[in-house]
C-alpha cells in the first residue's frame, strides 16, 4: 500500500499587505495549501513575548508568535526570510524554539548568512515540492515582482494624500478592492491593467490639499516601518493630522532598489558618513540629509527596540536635524509601549512643527 | 617636529586587535598611548555620551575616545565589516567610525576590513600606513612582521589556556566576548571572584581560531558571526574536559541574544548566564556565582 504522504499547509509571518503577492506566488508555483494568518493582535504578541530571548529585538517576538498561532491552525511547513542584521539568524533559533515546544513542522530559511541566495531558495522549495517547475515559478515570479511594485507605487500615492481624503477610508476601500483583484491574475498583462484601473480610480478620490500643508518624512528599522500593528497604526494616527507621509521603505526598495541605492545614499551623506553601518542604517541618514535639504516640515524615525543598526544611526541623524533645525521625533517600539503616550509625543510634534511652519 | 602620537581607546575592537597593533607601530617607531582600564570616571563619561540602548561595551568604548582625545594627534577606530561573507560582524563594528567620528571632534586613524569586498586586512594596514605618510613598502613589511610577533603572543595564550584544562580544580569554560570578560568593570569582578572561589576558569576566546570557527557548525548551522562562532565553537572543543559553563554578555548584545539561547538549548552541562548591565550590581551576581558553582561541586562530588 502507497503511504499517504500529509498535505503541506505552509505559513509564513505578517507583513503589511505583503501576504497578498506572497500568497500569489507560493500558491501558483506550489501544490501546497496556504494558511490564511490571522492579523497580528495582542495574543500573537503575548505568546511571542512568552517564547522568545529576553533582549532580543522586538520583530522577533512578533514573527515567532504569528509563527505559533499557525502552527496551532495546521501549518506544517513555515517559511522565513531576512537579512541585513541579526534578522537573517532569527529563522534557526525560532525553529529550535518551536521544536522544543514540541511541533513537528519543516521550516524554510529562504536567506542563506543573511543575504539572497537563488540557488538556496530553489533548492528549499523543492523540498516543499518536488515536482516543483522553475519555468512556471520564473514566469509567477515576474508577476510577483511587478505585483509588489505596483503595490508599492499606490501605496506611496496613498501615503502622501490619505490624510486630505474627503470622505473616510476611501483610499483603503478601493486599495483593498485593488489587492483582492490581484489575486485572481494570470498574466503580466492582466496585472497591469488591474494596477491601471484602480491606480487611475485612487487618484481621482477627491481630497482637500492645502498648497502650505505639512511634509513628515518617516524612516527607520523595516519591519516596524511596513508591519502597521508594530508601530501602533502610526501612519494612520499621522494622516489624521492631515500632514503627508513620504516613506522610502518597502518590499521592491529593499530587493531590488538597496543595492544601488545605499551606496548612493553613503555618497550623498559625505560629509556624516564614509561608511553603510548594517541594514538601512545608512540609508536613513542619506534620507535624513535628503529630508532636511527638501524643506520637510519634520521627520520621524522609528524601530523596534534594541534594532542595533538603528540605535547606532540615531545619534548622526540628531546632529543632522539639529543642523538643519528639522524636528525630529524618535519611536522604539515594544510589545508594552504606551499607547496613550504615542499619540501624547504625536501630537505635541504636531503642535511644534505647525507652529514653526507659520 | 614633534613625534605623531596615536590614541588606542581600550574597548571593543582593542581586544582583538592590540598585539598587531603595538607590534606594528613599534616597528613604524610611531608613539602609541592606551586608554587605562575602565575606571568609573571612563564609565560615566561615555554614558554621557551614548544613546541610552546602545550596548554597554560600545558605552563603555565612548568613554575611552573621550579619555584620549585630546591626548594624542589620532585616534584609531577601524571598521571591520567582515573576514568573509560567513564570518561577518556586530554591526556595531561597523558603525564604529562613523559614530565616533560625529560625536567627537577628533582626527581619527581608519581602516576597513572587509573580505567579502576584497578589503583584506593587509591592504588596510598599508592604507593607514599610506595615511601617516608611510611608505607602502615599509608598511607592508611592519604589518608582515607584526602578524608573525602577534601570533607568537596568542599562541602563548593558546597554550596557557589549554593548560588550563589538566587542573585538577572545578573548571569553569567563560563564553563571552573578549571585550565583556577583560574589561576592568564587566568581566575582572567576576573573575576574581571565580578565583576567590577556587575555580578553574578558561576563557573561550583563547583557542586556535580556525578549529573553534569550524566547530561551531555543531552547535549552530546558519551562524554567521565571526566572534560568536568562535567563542561557540571552543564549547565543542572542551565539552568533555569542563565541569560547567559561565555564559557572560553585556546588555543588550545583539548576537548573544540569539546565539546564546540557541546554544543553551542544545548543551548538555550546567551553566550561567549572566546579561551585565548595570555596573553596580556586583553582589547579586557574586551571589549567583556562588550558588552555581556549589551545585556543581556537590554534583562532583557525588559522582
Amino acid at each position: 500500500m502507497l503511504e499517504q504522504k500529509p498535505e503541506k499547509i505552509v505559513a509564513f509571518p505578517q507583513m503589511g499587505n505583503y501576504d497578498v503577492p506572497a500568497k500569489y506566488l507560493l500558491s501558483n508555483i506550489l501544490n501546497i495549501k496556504i494558511i490564511d494568518i490571522p492579523k497580528i493582535t495582542n495574543k500573537t504578541i503575548e505568546l511571542g513575548v512568552r517564547y522568545s530571548p529576553e533582549f532580543v529585538c522586538t520583530p522577533f517576538k512578533y514573527t515567532i508568535g504569528t509563527l505559533i498561532e499557525a502552527l496551532d491552525m495546521g501549518a506544517n511547513v513555515l517559511v522565513q526570510a531576512g537579512g541585513g542584521c541579526r534578522y537573517g539568524y532569527y529563522s534557526e533559533l525560532q525553529e529550535q524554539i518551536l521544536k522544543d515546544l514540541g511541533y513537528d513542522f519543516i521550516f524554510i530559511n529562504l536567506m542563506s548568512k543573511g543575504k539572497k541566495s537563488l540557488k538556496k531558495i530553489i533548492n528549499e522549495l523543492k523540498i516543499i515540492d518536488s515536482n516543483f517547475n522553475i519555468i512556471k515559478s520564473l514566469y509567477y515570479l515576474t508577476i510577483t515582482i511587478k505585483m509588489v511594485k505596483y503595490m508599492d507605487r499606490v501605496d506611496d500615492y496613498i501615503r502622501e494624500n490619505i490624510g486630505f481624503e474627503v470622505e473616510e477610508n476611501s483610499f483603503i476601500r478601493l486599495n483593498e478592492e485593488m489587492l483582492n483583484s490581484f489575486k485572481t491574475v494570470k498574466t503580466n498583462v492582466g496585472l497591469y491593467l488591474k494596477y491601471k484601473y484602480y491606480f487611475k480610480k485612487i487618484k481621482k478620490i477627491k481630497v482637500k490639499k492645502p498648497l502650505n500643508h505639512l511634509k513628515i518624512g518617516l524612516i527607520g528599522e523595516l519591519y516596524t516601518l511596513m508591519e502597521p500593528f508594530s508601530n501602533y497604526e502610526l501612519e494612520r494616527e499621522l494622516a489624521s493630522y492631515r500632514m503627508s507621509i513620504k516613506r522610502y521603505t518597502n518590499v521592491y526598495y529593499l530587493l531590488f532598489q538597496k543595492k544601488r541605492k545605499s551606496k548612493k545614499y553613503v555618497r550623498y551623506a559625505n560629509e556624516y558618513i564614509k561608511y553603510k553601518m548594517g541594514a538601512d542604517a545608512a540609508d536613513n541618514i542619506g534620507r535624513t540629509k535628503y529630508l532636511c535639504k527638501h524643506n520637510y516640515d519634520g521627520i520621524i524615525h522609528i524601530k523596534s527596540t534594541f534594532c542595533t543598526p538603528e540605535i547606532g544611526a540615531m545619534p548622526i541623524i540628531n546632529k543632522i536635524c539639529q543642523e538643519y533645525k528639522t524636528p525630529l521625533l524618535f519611536f522604539s517600539f515594544d510589545s508594552n509601549t504606551s499607547e496613550v503616550g504615542i499619540k501624547t509625543r504625536i501630537e505635541a510634534f504636531y503642535d511644534m512643527i505647525e507652529g514653526k511652519s507659520k | 617636529m614633534d613625534k605623531i602620537k596615536i590614541g588606542i581607546p581600550r574597548g571593543i575592537v582593542y581586544y582583538y586587535y592590540i598585539d598587531l597593533w603595538r607590534h606594528f607601530f613599534k616597528k613604524l617607531d610611531i608613539d602609541i598611548i592606551e586608554s587605562p582600564k575602565t575606571n568609573k570616571k571612563i564609565i560615566n563619561e561615555g554614558l554621557n555620551y551614548a544613546n541610552d540602548e546602545m550596548c554597554l561595551s560600545l558605552k563603555i568604548y565612548m568613554g575611552h575616545i573621550n579619555y584620549l582625545k585630546d591626548k594624542c594627534d589620532y585616534i584609531l577606530i577601524p571598521r571591520i565589516e567582515d573576514y568573509g561573507i560567513d564570518n561577518q560582524t556586530c554591526t556595531n563594528f561597523l558603525s564604529l567610525y562613523d559614530l565616533a567620528n560625529n560625536m567627537f571632534d577628533i582626527n581619527i586613524l581608519n581602516y576597513n576590513i572587509a573580505y567579502s569586498k576584497r578589503q583584506t586586512e593587509e591592504k588596510a594596514f598599508i592604507n593607514m600606513g599610506i595615511k601617516l605618510g608611510i611608505a607602502k613598502k615599509i608598511s607592508k613589511k611592519a604589518y608582515v612582521y607584526a602578524k608573525v610577533m602577534s601570533a607568537k603572543d596568542r599562541k602563548r595564550k593558546i597554550i596557557e589556556n589549554m593548560r588550563k584544562l589538566s587542573s585538577s580544580k572545578l573548571k569553569i569554560l567563560i563564553v563571552g566576548h573578549p571585550y565583556s570578560i577583560n574589561d576592568e568593570y564587566v568581566g575582572t569582578p567576576i573573575l576574581k571572584y571565580l578565583d576567590k572561589l577556587n575555580v578553574e576558569y578558561i576563557n573561550a576566546f583563547d583557542f586556535n581560531s580556525t578549529t573553534t570557527n569550524k566547530l561551531s557548525k555543531n552547535l549552530s548551522k546558519d551562524i554567521y558571526w565571526k566572534y560568536s562562532k568562535e567563542l561557540i565553537g571552543s564549547i565543542k572543543l572542551v565539552e568533555e574536559k569542563i565541569d560547567g559553563i559561565i555564559f557572560l554578555s553585556a546588555f543588550p548584545c545583539g548576537p548573544d541574544s540569539l546565539v546564546n539561547d540557541l546554544v543553551i538549548r542544545k548543551i548538555n552541562i550546567p551553566y550561567l548566564n549572566l546579561v551585565i548591565d548595570d555596573l553596580d550590581s556586583l553582589a547579586g551576581i557574586e551571589t549567583r556565582l556562588e550558588s552555581f558553582i556549589d551545585i556543581i561541586e556537590n554534583a562532583r562530588t557525588k559522582a
